[in-house]
């Protein structure tokens, strides 16, 4: 039901840019005004939520560690999975952020008929994991020719490698069918584990109809129904240059619905779970060094509190302390 | 107090989630799943709010009018003052992967036991509150009102949470459950919720120095009653002191170590190590209590109860501290106390007297766990041991939770163990170091009223006990925590019966060979020593 709702949402929207461009001719308002205004958003709220988080202080030094502690000399500790300093902190980000280091532990938990509980190889989630967001950076990264006047060279090498099995015309992009079949995945799991069917929020299908339905849009867009790229690089450097105007020659409908879920992605993004891409970087079970034992660390709001003295405890139990022959302060 | 059901019944396991979404599911709070609540001495004494006679099966809580404003205050509270609090209620997607992490998901198949819904419970409040999304869409974008029901919910599962961060190693983002039930549970005091397996420690500790409230006397008493164990196995009388000025070291482990076997095995252990060693040590009825189930309550009382170690050691005028074998009390000791009651500026650097090792790990908190302190003495020869003398058991690791995940100390347990015994197993890989099992009854819920909640809760790990019983012929399951040596032997008894479970030092103890002592002929528990029955025989 919940997957049923984000897919007719997504379905929605598409039609709401289909609708604005192709009968109400508002290409302005889809070309440029939603752009500016989704960007804006994203960009003033995910400064809003990041400033939000930075603004709380970690307390405690709590980092998860998962390996051997720096400690006596002749230990070999582990650096990355429990670092004792910097470096090793960011060599645990690099593995995580760039490797999914944590999601690579994965692991299917099983119980069989005779009771015995079996630790089954599970590498799927990370695979698509690690496919999806790879697939999503290098889209990323190969859009950028329509915002920079001369293709740069790192761009063009992405692009090239990206099509090296040089399947069809336009060459098939490798990126472009990996991200669907891992968002496919990713959604079919959703769907089939009934743990997850039950966990499951529309807060999680809908981001997944909607990076889909990009998807789509662009795989459309470049392989079957054809669009003026040339005036779509207009459009998009006009708005990069901030002197924003839609290009004479008309552009498929397409492309807006595309331009419009993107806008929705980035309008979208501050609020939703996605606002992990930035918050992974802050966590505290992560980015904090196993330092706790070396240097003190500081609660910034540490305060005061009752305790009960040594002072009180010996007037409680002085006559009983005396007479198991225990030291007292005060006669 | 129901019946517990026979292990073939409690290990089937049914999966299937309920038929009605979560939000829509209430909780039924089932006989032997929870705790009794706190009584209201318990929390008067440490002047808790809402001090009441409460039942959690009761349908009236007796709180306070304005509870949801309250709870609410404490959220916002929270959200200012935790990075993780804040972070954790924003970035999770519900990928999944924690949850077949738990070993009280595992264990009992309720899918609220997953981290991530365990979570949810109070993320969907959070969203309702404190989001824009979750004010304008409600339960479309996963927020729901915080109701009666709902309290009701987080106070089931955060009391079937163990704090024991396994969710958090699998976690890509380290979202971590330990932290959002440290919290939950936190609120959860603002209203006088808690359980009074906690709460009349917690009072104890404050008032007595521990959480058994053993009062100076017995203290005294208990370990003379141990002293009288180790004259009849070793022939020698050791005399200990207590709360002793100008000693080089203060000694603090868990009062569980002071009470009940096999914790009291343990001890002995370090009475026996300290002895041979000649260590310049002293005890103390103050500061009788490493572990902290005030860490359990609220982070205040976590302080509150942990202050009185760093006071004592002032008082008392040693250059360092020493620690027993604990597991929660070293997550507190290794993340916390140096934070809470430091800077420590009035100890010096802990240095072993007996290899002259600067644990400069210890730079700053200036406490040394036993099990270091013991791996450094080994290393430099420093100790004559026969191993030979626990040739009758077959020895498994279990690493505690919290040394394994809120510290890291994975090897130096182990170097001693493979020192001291000749047969040692290691359980299946996903089931040890990191990845270690709770023995479901941590963070305060080793009571008895709850034993079908500790028996799901410990399935895991017996299941992986009871792999390498039947593989390897294992008899015993060690290990640094003065709560699982008190959980697991009732855990094994009632999973894998013939393990036994006992504390690193007992074995250390156990091969330890003391000057001037006589021939052993048992070991700590008054069993006959391997080869020992049958030199009888033949004579």
């Amino acid at each position: 039901m919940k997957a049923i709702i984000s897919f007719i949402a997504v379905l929605i929207l598409a039609a709401i840019a289909y609708v604005g461009v192709d009968v109400l001719n508002m290409q302005y308002i889809f070309g440029v005004v939603i752009p500016y205004l989704a960007v804006a958003i994203f960009v003033i709220f995910m400064i809003v939520r990041i400033l939000k988080w930075g603004s709380s202080p970690n307390p405690f030094r709590i980092p998860t560690t998962c390996g051997q502690q720096k400690s006596l000399p002749w230990i070999k500790y582990s650096k990355l999975e429990n670092p004792s300093g910097v470096l090793g902190v960011l060599g645990r980000m690099a593995l995580e952020v760039l490797f999914f280091r944590s999601l690579f532990r994965n692991l299917k938990t099983q119980l069989r008929d005779d009771s015995q509980l079996t630790y089954g190889e599970a590498k799927w989630l990370w695979a698509a994991g690690l496919a999806f967001h790879w697939s999503f950076l290098i889209i990323l990264v190969r859009h950028l020719r329509f915002f920079t006047q001369q293709v740069p060279a790192a761009v063009q090498l992405v692009e090239m490698l990206d099509s090296f099995l040089q399947i069809g015309v336009p060459l098939l992009y490798m990126t472009d069918a990996v991200l669907l079949g891992a968002i496919t995945y990713l959604f079919l799991r959703r769907i089939a584990i009934p743990q997850m069917r039950y966990l499951s929020l529309m807060n999680d299908y809908f981001p997944l109809f909607l990076i889909f339905g990009i998807a789509l849009s662009g795989v459309l867009m470049r392989y079957f129904l054809k669009t003026d790229i040339v005036s779509v690089k207009m459009l998009t450097m006009s708005l990069v240059g901030f002197s924003p105007s839609i290009p004479q020659n008309p552009i498929s409908v397409i492309f807006y619905i595309h331009l419009f879920l993107i806008c929705t992605l980035f309008a979208y993004f501050p609020f939703s779970k996605l606002v992990h891409m930035a918050g992974v970087f802050m966590s505290p079970t992560r980015v904090l060094a196993n330092t706790s034992r070396v240097k003190r660390h500081i609660n910034p709001w540490n305060y005061p509190v009752h305790v009960h003295t040594y002072a009180e405890y010996e007037d409680d139990f002085r006559d009983k302390m005396k007479n198991a022959g225990l030291p007292v302060e005060k006669e | 107090m129901a019946k517990l059901p026979k292990p073939e019944e409690l290990s089937k396991i049914d999966y299937t989630p309920p038929k009605t979404s979560w939000m829509d599911t209430p909780v039924v709070f089932k006989e032997g799943m929870f705790c009794h609540g706190s009584k209201p001495k318990s929390l008067d004494i440490v002047g808790f709010p809402n001090p009441r006679d409460w039942r959690p099966a009761d349908a009236d809580w007796k709180l306070p009018e304005n509870w949801k404003e309250i709870l609410l205050e404490g959220i916002a509270e929270r959200l200012e003052k935790y990075r993780s609090f804040r972070l954790f209620m924003d970035i999770c997607v519900r990928c999944g992967a924690c949850a077949d992490k738990c070993h009280f998901f595992i264990g009992t198949g309720d899918p609220k036991n997953m981290p991530v819904l365990r979570a949810e419970l109070i993320r969907s409040v959070y969203r309702k509150e404190f989001t824009l999304a979750g004010k304008i869409f409600g339960k479309m974008a996963g927020a729901r009102e915080l109701t009666l029901d709902v309290l009701k919910e987080w106070w089931y599962y955060f009391f079937q949470c163990t704090e024991c961060r396994r969710c958090s190693v699998f976690c890509p983002y380290g979202i971590d459950q330990a932290e959002i039930t440290i919290i939950g549970r936190e609120l959860l005091n603002l209203l006088g919720l808690n359980i009074e397996w906690i709460a009349g420690p917690v009072s104890n500790c404050y008032m007595k120095g521990n959480h058994l409230g053993l009062e100076p006397h017995t203290i005294v008493g208990n370990l003379e009653y141990m002293l009288d164990d180790i004259e009849t196995v070793t022939g020698k009388r050791i005399k200990p002191t207590f709360n002793r000025k100008g000693a080089e070291i203060l000694f603090v482990t868990p009062s569980g170590d002071l009470f009940a076997d096999p914790g009291t095995y343990t001890c002995m252990g370090y009475l026996m190590l300290f002895e041979e060693l000649g260590l310049d040590y002293t005890w103390s009825t103050y500061a009788s209590e490493g572990g902290n189930f005030g860490f359990f309550t609220s982070n205040e009382m976590g302080k509150r109860l942990n202050s009185k170690i760093y006071a004592e050691a002032k008082r008392l005028g040693v250059k360092w501290i020493l620690g027993g074998e604990c597991g929660h009390m070293w997550r507190v000791l290794s993340q916390y106390m140096d934070t809470w009651n430091g800077p420590a500026d009035f100890l010096e650097v802990p240095k072993s007297p007996i290899t002259g090792t600067v644990f400069e790990n210890a730079k700053s908190m200036k406490m040394v766990h036993v099990a270091e302190f013991t791996a450094d003495l080994i290393k430099n020869n420093k100790l004559k041991l026969d191993p030979k003398r626990n040739d009758h058991l077959n020895v498994t690791w279990h690493d505690s939770c919290n040394v394994a995940r809120g510290m890291g100390m994975l090897e130096e347990p182990r170097y001693v163990l493979k020192n001291v015994v000749n047969n040692f197993v290691e359980m299946p890989e996903d089931t040890i170091r990191e990845k270690t099992f709770c023995c479901g009854s941590g963070t305060g819920l080793n009571a008895s009223e709850d034993m079908d909640l500790r028996m799901k809760g410990g399935f895991p790990r017996a299941n992986a006990v009871k792999f390498v019983h039947e593989h390897y012929g294992v008899n015993m399951l060690a290990n640094v925590c003065a709560i699982d040596r008190a959980t697991l032997k009732p855990l094994m008894d009632y999973w894998v019966p013939g393990v036994n479970v006992c504390g690193l030092h007992e074995l250390v103890a156990n091969a330890l060979v003391m000057t001037g002592e006589k021939e052993r002929t048992t070991d700590l528990r008054g069993e006959p020593l391997p080869g020992i029955e049958q030199k009888e025989e033949k004579a």
